[in-house]
């Protein structure tokens, strides 16, 4: 087998640098306040909740169910924009390296436990997220602007980032007795949603990316026009299929979109096939290190 | 030039009108005001 190289490394130190920069605002942890500077006037490309009180920046699933809620005075051209761009650029890079919720469920499946393999099972369940992503982030807030009632499906009834930053974190906090007072029975669903999920994901990798996420669903549409990627060279590719066993997502082939871009494959290719790329230029893979040869 | 880069330029061109015509009609001022308050759906108050 190849050796391992340092792209796992990185990625762990990517996603922890994402976490922070994305929730820079460490003061807000401390008075249990949400950040309102005008760096919220743009959204961080993963998930992250914008009432998490250290969040600088806002939520793009949160704009875009508010941008479809207030289609009805003005288009959502911004939001649209900023995931199109995003989308285009970074593809699902941004799940396997700038999603702090993708990090929290990684570190999770680091407990030592029995582990959930893929199967066709989990498969087919990886289409839910095609569904919650119509259903609650696109029709339901669609129809309740239709009414002007402005109703943020996924936000409201299933985010568990928004619950773990947003509520536990402000609710945790003594200055925030009002919003305690509060709490009801959606708050219970989305605590105890939230408390399976996490569960989840000590069992199987990546449980809410794979299965629920409707913002990697969203970046998976787009993940073969991604500039940023792992990218497999058919000239050299034999179809062996040791990058899809090995890895622990639900893809058919390296890069899909159930890809998360991880680059674990890179190094389990016998033919040095793969490697990451920011179009045709390499960044990590057994191709750069074939060109830095004398 | 293949297809596919012209046709990646041509939705990167596309996002980034999206973005301009989104500031212009008053989108990131949305995204902005709903990010300054506390979100009560996303904390589950409802």
């Amino acid at each position: 087998m190849a050796k391992r190289g340092r792209l796992p490394l990185t990625r762990r130190l990517i996603q922890l640098y994402a976490a922070l920069l994305y929730n820079a605002h460490l003061r807000g942890f401390a008075e249990g306040k949400i950040y309102t500077g005008s760096l919220k006037n743009l959204c961080v490309p993963g998930l992250n909740c914008y009432s998490c009180p250290g969040a600088v920046a806002a939520c793009p699933l949160g704009a875009l169910q508010n941008a479809i809620s207030a289609s009805a005075d003005r288009p959502a051209f911004y939001v649209v924009g900023l995931l199109l761009l995003f989308g285009l650029l970074l593809g699902r890079v941004i799940c396997g390296f700038l999603c702090p919720f993708g990090l929290i469920q990684e570190l999770l499946h680091k407990i030592p436990t029995k582990k959930v393999k893929k199967s066709p099972l989990t498969r087919k369940l990886s289409r839910l997220k095609y569904v919650i992503l119509l259903v609650f982030a696109v029709a339901i807030p669609a129809w309740f602007a239709l009414k002007n009632l402005p109703l943020p499906g996924f936000c409201k009834y299933i985010c568990p980032a928004g619950t773990l930053e947003g509520a536990v974190l402000l609710l945790l906090h003594p200055a925030n007795g009002a919003l305690r007072a509060m709490t009801g029975g959606l708050f219970w669903w989305k605590l105890t949603l939230l408390a399976t999920i996490l569960t989840a994901c000590v069992f199987v990798y990546r449980a809410f990316c794979r299965f629920l996420c409707p913002l990697g669903a969203l970046y998976g549409l787009l993940s073969r026009l991604a500039l940023l990627g792992v990218k497999v060279d058919a000239g050299r590719c034999t179809d062996c299929g040791a990058c899809v066993r090995v890895c622990p997502m639900d893809i058919r082939r390296v890069g899909d979109r159930e890809c998360v871009q991880c680059g674990t494959c890179i190094s389990v290719c016998p033919t040095r096939a793969i490697s990451f790329r920011a179009g045709k230029i390499v960044l990590h893979g057994a191709a750069l290190q074939e060109r830095r040869l004398p | 030039m293949t297809r596919r880069t012209v046709l990646w330029a041509g939705l990167c061109a596309a996002a980034v009108l999206l973005i301009v015509l989104g500031v212009v009609n008053g989108g990131s001022r949305d995204v902005f005001a709903k990010a300054v308050k506390i979100c009560s759906e996303c904390i589950g108050l409802g």
